[in-house]
């Protein structure tokens, strides 16, 4: 345990420092969402009706931002060697790093996510689900996330192909996300949340198994 | 005393695509008498370090370490946990200090030591607190010798461990190799520089 917290620790405190991603994807993920209602003015009702599926693409944008770096840097400097031979396997190590991810990108995201939902307008029956979406959703892009980083590890600038590769992957939370806040701002209920749950679920359950089978044959050298 | 006796390394290969590094090499290193690999640049120091230490599967041959005990494992996955390693990439966080890098890796390692002591050790007392960026490359050298001594394996991996550094700390490196291999540990050095030391001496030549 000791040792999962002392990876999820570094790791939390790299994205803080300098060149770490924590604020970036913050700053991105509040420009990327304020620019759009610039764009399509003051028209109240049309911003509140696609306010879901603009934060959320907003948000997945943003947490894709340093992602390309989860295993990378620890791979390049070889910390991913010592961090196999340590006495956490694997799969826990994948576990930490993701959890890392998603406390120093998704969490402040959703934290700040009511500010944005004033930009849009948005009536404040659709508050609650809008934050509880990307609390439970964007685990799931940290999660799936870090399969892609694991396969994109040996490819030399990899954090190009890795939208290609993880975007596909997380619709179904964006389209759930996205959803649920649309029924909550219809005064319905469409499910929408029960598939987001399930989706976030398994996706943070199965992925440190198969980030931990992808990563392992990079140790070769 | 620690609990492993030897590494035993029968018949082991390596081939990378066409190229053959090495083949039926076979050698035991023994606790208490430090081994030294030299070869050539491209002899396959490195790829030979990496099989022992597990990244890399053998294209032959199998690795066994025996314990005290008459025990042994074959096993890539439970030879892990008793080595020591350091590989010609520093693994240290550029923005966090040496101290900060030193005790990641303490509690990841479990270790118990005291992380004062084995900063002064290295002669990096004064440097503890600055970001491992404006370390030279010696004393990133000496951050890595910390941590080996630190977490306290009984099986060393070591890969170039004199490369970059002055002679206090070759002499430093030489030092914790003897006491390492004093206190019964097994320390597998790849160097092509000279150790001040009696080591049974293991020569890869180009195949």
């Amino acid at each position: 345990m000791s040792a999962f917290v002392a990876l999820l620790g570094r790791d939390i405190r790299l994205a803080f420092r300098a060149g770490g991603g924590a604020m970036l994807a913050l700053a991105f993920f509040i420009v990327m969402a304020a620019l759009i209602p610039l764009g399509i003015g003051p028209d109240l009702k049309l911003l509140a009706k696609v306010a879901g599926g603009v934060v959320w693409s907003a948000a997945l944008l943003a947490a894709l931002l340093s992602l390309d770096r989860l295993f990378q840097a620890d791979y390049e400097d070889g910390s991913l060697d010592l961090i196999a031979l340590s006495p956490l396997p694997l799969e826990a190590a994948s576990f930490a790093k993701i959890a890392a991810h998603w406390l120093t990108t998704g969490l402040p995201l959703t934290v700040v996510s009511p500010l944005l939902g004033l930009l849009y307008g948005l009536p404040p029956a659709a508050y609650p689900a809008l934050v509880l979406s990307l609390l439970i959703g964007t685990p799931a892009i940290s999660a799936i996330g870090a399969v892609g980083a694991s396969l994109t590890l040996p490819v030399r600038r990899g954090g190009l192909i890795l939208p290609l590769l993880v975007l596909p992957l997380v619709t179904p939370a964006l389209i759930f996300g996205a959803g649920a806040i649309s029924a909550a701002l219809n005064g319905l209920s469409n499910g929408a949340f029960g598939l987001l749950c399930a989706f976030s679920f398994v996706a943070v359950i199965v992925s440190p198994f198969i980030t931990a089978f992808a990563v392992r044959p990079n140790l070769a050298g | 005393m620690l609990p492993i006796s030897q590494l035993d390394v029968a018949n082991l290969a390596s081939i990378r695509g066409e190229r053959v590094l090495f083949r039926d090499l076979s050698f035991s290193a023994l606790a208490g008498r430090p081994l030294c690999i030299e070869g050539a640049n491209g002899a396959g120091k490195t790829t030979l370090l990496r099989i022992l230490a597990g990244f890399l599967s053998p294209s032959a041959g199998t690795i066994r370490l025996r314990m005290k005990d008459g025990g042994g494992t074959a096993d890539a996955d439970l030879r892990g946990p008793y080595i020591g390693f350091i590989g010609h990439r520093e693994a240290l966080k550029s923005q966090l200090t040496a101290r900060e890098n030193l005790a990641f890796y303490a509690a990841l390692y479990r270790a118990a030591g005291d992380l004062d002591a084995a900063l002064a050790w290295a002669g990096l007392a004064r440097v503890a607190d600055l970001p491992a960026q404006y370390l030279s490359a010696g004393q990133k050298k000496r951050v890595g010798l910390a941590r080996l001594r630190l977490c306290a394996r009984p099986l060393w991996l070591l890969d170039e461990p004199l490369a970059a550094l002055d002679h206090a700390g070759k002499a430093l490196v030489t030092a914790m190799i003897a006491e390492h291999c004093a206190g019964g540990g097994i320390a597998i050095v790849a160097t092509h520089e000279w150790l001040d030391l009696d080591c049974a001496q293991l020569r890869l030549g180009l195949a």
